[in-house]
C-alpha cells in the first residue's frame, strides 16, 4: 500500500534576483513499512525532499501526496495536525528540548495528542525500553552522550507509533558503534511496528541498512534500487 | 491548558534564568506597591494632621480675610457674632485672631504672625493648655520649626512688636511656655500662639476674631452674616493639589519601574526567539501549530509575572508589614515642603493598589511577551530546525 506519492515535483528557492532549483521533476512512491533512504552528496536535494514529505515545506510545482493529503494544498494548521498524528522526525543534531528530562522529551508528542497521564507514562516507558534508556528517564540531554541523545530522539519519534518516520542524517554526529546501535534499533522498530522510515543520508553506515536506496544527484533521481541482502 | 503546562515546564526547566527574571519582576511589584504605599500613607497622614492641627471640620472666615494677602489682616477681624457664641461655649468651635508682628530673637528681626487662641480649646490638637501659665511676660507657644528658625527654646524670653487696630505700635516681652512638635507647617513656621484674650487686648479689639475653626464632631455649615463658611474640602484644596502633583511625580517612577520589568521580559523573549530557534522548529516539526507556539511563548512571559507574585509575596509581605509597623523615616530637611510631613511615614497599602499593580504588570508582561512571539509565526520551520538565524 502506497502512503507517499510524489509526481513531477519541483522545488525552487529564490536566491537574490534568481532562483535555485533544489528538486526537479521528482516522481517517487513509498509503500507502508519501507526502510528507504534518499542518498546523495550535500546539495543534492535530499533534505528538501524530506521536508516536503514531512509537510514542513511545500513544492513549487508538481504534487506530493502524503498519507492521503496533498502537500501543496495543505494549510499550516492541517500540516501541523498531520505531523502531530502520523509523523515522527529524527534530526542530525537530535533537537532534544534542553530543559526537559528524557522522560519529558519523549512525552512531548503525546501531550500534543492530549493523551491521559497514565497512557502517556506507559507509552513513554515502552519507547524508552525499545531504545534501552529506561534508566535515564530523569536525565537531561546535557547529561547524555551523543548516541544516547539520538536514542532519545528515536524514542520521541516512535512513542506515538507513527505511520512515517523521517530521519535527516541521523548518524552524522555519531561514532561507528553508536551508529550501528541506532540503526539496529530503527530496523527492529520498522519490523515490529511496520513504521515506514525514510532517511536522508550520505553515510555509508546507514546506506548498508537500507532496503531501498534512492540516489539523488543535483535535484534529480539518479537511481532507485531495491537492496536485496 | 497545554500552553500553561509546557510554559511552566519550560520555565522551571530553565532554572536560574527564570528565577532571575522572576526576581526582577517581583522586585518591581514590591517597589511599586511600597512606593505608592508611602505616598498614600503620606497623603493620609498629611490630611489627617492638617485636619487635626489646622483646619478642623471646616472654618468660618471673616468676609475680608484672605490668607494669601497679609494686607487684609488689618480689616479681617470683627466682633464674634452672637449666633456662634453658644457653639464656642460648648467647645464646638474656637475663635482665632490673627495679626502681623515682629519678633526680635537674639537681637535679630523676624516677621511673624501672632495668632490668638483660647487656651481651653479642644477643637484642634494644638497644646494650648500651656498658655494658661501665669507670668509677667506674655505666654506664647511655638512650634519646633519656629523655635529652630528663631533659635528659641522653652523658657526663653524675647521681644515682640505689633500694631493695634488704631495703628499704634507697641512691644512687649514674651515667654516661650511650650515648643510643640507638629507635622503641619501652617501652624508652626513663622508664627507664635498667644491666648486670644491677651491678643485682643494687645490689638485693642476686644471680643474679636479673624476666623473660627469648627470641631471634628460639629456639623456646622449655615452662613453667618459677615462670616463665610469654608468647607473641609475647600480648606484641603491646596493639599489635594499638592497630592495630585506628587502622584504625577510618583507616576514617573511607576512608569520607570514598569519599563524595567518590560525590558527584562522583552529581552528574555527576544533572546529566546533567537536562542531557541531550533527548539521552536522542533515544536513545529512535532506538530505544534504556529498559534500554539506563539501562545506558549506568550504564556511563558506572562507566567514570569505570575511566579513573581508568589516570589514577591515570600519576601514582600514581611517587608511591607514591617514598614506598616515601623514606618519609613523621612530624610532631614524634607519637612519644609509646605505639606504636613511626619518624621516617619507609615505606608498605607490598599487592596486596589495591590490588585491594580499585579494586573498592570501581568498585562504589560503579556503584551511584551506576545510581540516577539509573533515573530515566531513568520519563522520558516525548516530553517528554524537547523537553528539558522534569519
Amino acid at each position: 500500500m502506497e502512503i507517499i506519492k510524489i509526481n513531477n515535483l519541483t522545488k525552487r528557492f529564490p536566491i537574490g534576483k534568481g532562483e535555485f532549483t533544489a528538486l526537479s521533476n521528482i516522481s517517487l512512491n513509498f509503500g507502508k513499512g519501507e526502510f528507504s533512504g534518499l542518498v546523495g552528496p550535500s546539495g543534492s536535494g535530499k533534505t528538501t525532499l524530506l521536508n516536503i514529505i514531512g509537510s514542513l515545506d511545500s513544492p513549487t510545482e508538481g504534487s506530493a501526496n502524503v498519507l492521503g493529503q496533498e502537500m501543496s494544498k495543505l494549510s499550516t494548521k492541517k500540516a501541523a495536525l498531520l505531523r502531530r498524528q502520523h509523523m515522527g522526525f529524527i534530526f542530525q543534531t537530535y533537537n532534544l528540548l534542553p530543559v526537559y528530562t528524557v522522560f519529558e522529551n519523549v512525552e512531548f508528542p503525546l501531550l500534543l495528542l492530549n493523551m491521559s497521564g497514565s497512557e502517556r507514562k506507559k507509552a513513554v516507558m515502552d519507547a524508552l525500553d525499545w531504545v534501552g534508556l529506561t534508566d535515564k528517564v530523569k536525565s537531561r540531554p546535557a547529561q547524555l552522550s551523543g548516541g544516547e541523545c539520538q536514542r532519545v530522539a528515536i524514542a520521541r519519534a516512535m512513542v506515538k507509533k507513527p505511520v512515517l518516520v523521517l530521519a535527516d542524517e541521523p548518524t552524522a554526529n555519531l561514532d561507528s558503534e553508536n551508529s550501528h546501535h541506532i540503526l539496529q534499533t530503527m530496523e527492529k522498530l520498522n519490523k515490529d511496528l511496520e513504521t515506514t522510515f525514510i532517511f536522508a543520508t550520505h553515510d555509508d553506515k546507514v546506506i548498508k541498512y537500507l532496503k531501498r536506496k534512492i540516489s539523488l544527484q543535483d535535484g534529480k533521481v539518479a537511481a532507485d534500487e531495491i537492496v536485496t541482502n | 491548558m497545554l500552553s500553561l503546562k509546557l510554559a511552566y515546564r519550560n520555565l522551571i526547566g530553565a532554572g536560574l534564568r527564570t528565577w532571575l527574571n522572576v526576581f526582577v519582576l517581583s522586585f518591581v511589584y514590591i517597589l511599586i506597591i511600597w512606593h505608592y504605599g508611602v505616598i498614600d500613607g503620606w497623603n493620609y497622614q498629611a490630611k489627617k494632621d492638617m485636619q487635626a492641627w489646622e483646619v478642623g471640620n471646616g472654618q468660618y472666615w471673616n468676609q475680608n480675610y484672605d490668607p494669601y494677602d497679609f494686607f487684609t489682616l488689618e480689616e479681617s477681624h470683627a466682633i464674634i457674632p452672637e449666633t456662634l457664641k453658644k457653639s464656642i461655649t460648648e467647645g464646638m468651635i474656637t475663635p482665632i485672631l490673627i495679626n502681623q508682628g515682629t519678633i526680635y530673637p537674639d537681637g535679630r528681626i523676624q516677621s511673624m504672625l501672632l495668632k490668638g487662641i483660647d487656651p481651653d480649646q479642644k477643637v484642634i490638637a494644638l497644646p494650648t493648655a500651656a498658655l494658661k501659665t501665669e507670668s509677667a511676660e506674655i505666654p506664647v507657644a511655638i512650634g519646633r520649626r519656629m523655635a529652630k528658625s528663631c533659635k528659641l527654646k522653652e523658657g526663653d524670653i524675647t521681644t515682640i512688636r505689633w500694631r493695634d487696630i488704631n495703628g499704634t505700635f507697641d512691644a512687649a516681652e514674651v515667654k516661650v511656655v511650650t515648643v510643640f512638635n507638629c507635622n503641619v507647617p501652617n501652624v508652626d513656621a513663622g508664627q507664635i500662639w498667644v491666648p486670644i484674650k491677651k491678643l485682643q487686648e494687645m490689638m485693642q479689639s476686644p471680643d474679636e476674631a479673624t476666623l473660627f475653626i469648627i470641631g471634628e464632631n460639629s456639623e456646622m455649615s449655615e452662613n453667618v452674616p459677615g462670616w463665610e463658611y469654608k468647607s473641609l474640602d475647600f480648606l484641603m484644596t491646596e493639599v489635594d493639589e499638592m497630592i495630585k502633583m506628587k502622584k504625577v511625580g510618583g507616576s514617573v517612577f511607576y512608569v520607570i519601574l514598569i519599563l524595567l520589568a518590560m525590558l527584562a521580559i522583552f529581552d528574555t523573549q527576544v533572546l529566546s526567539i533567537f536562542r531557541r530557534q531550533k527548539e521552536i522548529g522542533t515544536y513545529i516539526a512535532m506538530g505544534m501549530t504556529r498559534r500554539q507556539v506563539v501562545s506558549l511563548f506568550t504564556v511563558e512571559g506572562a507566567m514570569h509575572a505570575i511566579l513573581a507574585v508568589f516570589m514577591g509575596a515570600i519576601y514582600g509581605i514581611p517587608f511591607l508589614l514591617w514598614q506598616i509597623n515601623t514606618g519609613f523615616s523621612m530624610p532631614a530637611g524634607t519637612d519644609d515642603m509646605g505639606i504636613a510631613l511626619a518624621e516617619k511615614i507609615f505606608p498605607v497599602y490598599g487592596i486596589g493598589l495591590i490588585v491594580t499593580t499585579v494586573l498592570l504588570v501581568l498585562f504589560i508582561t503579556t503584551i511584551v511577551s506576545y510581540m516577539p512571539a509573533r515573530k515566531i509565526s513568520k519563522m520558516n520551520p525548516t530553517e528554524a530546525i537547523k537553528g539558522k538565524i534569519q
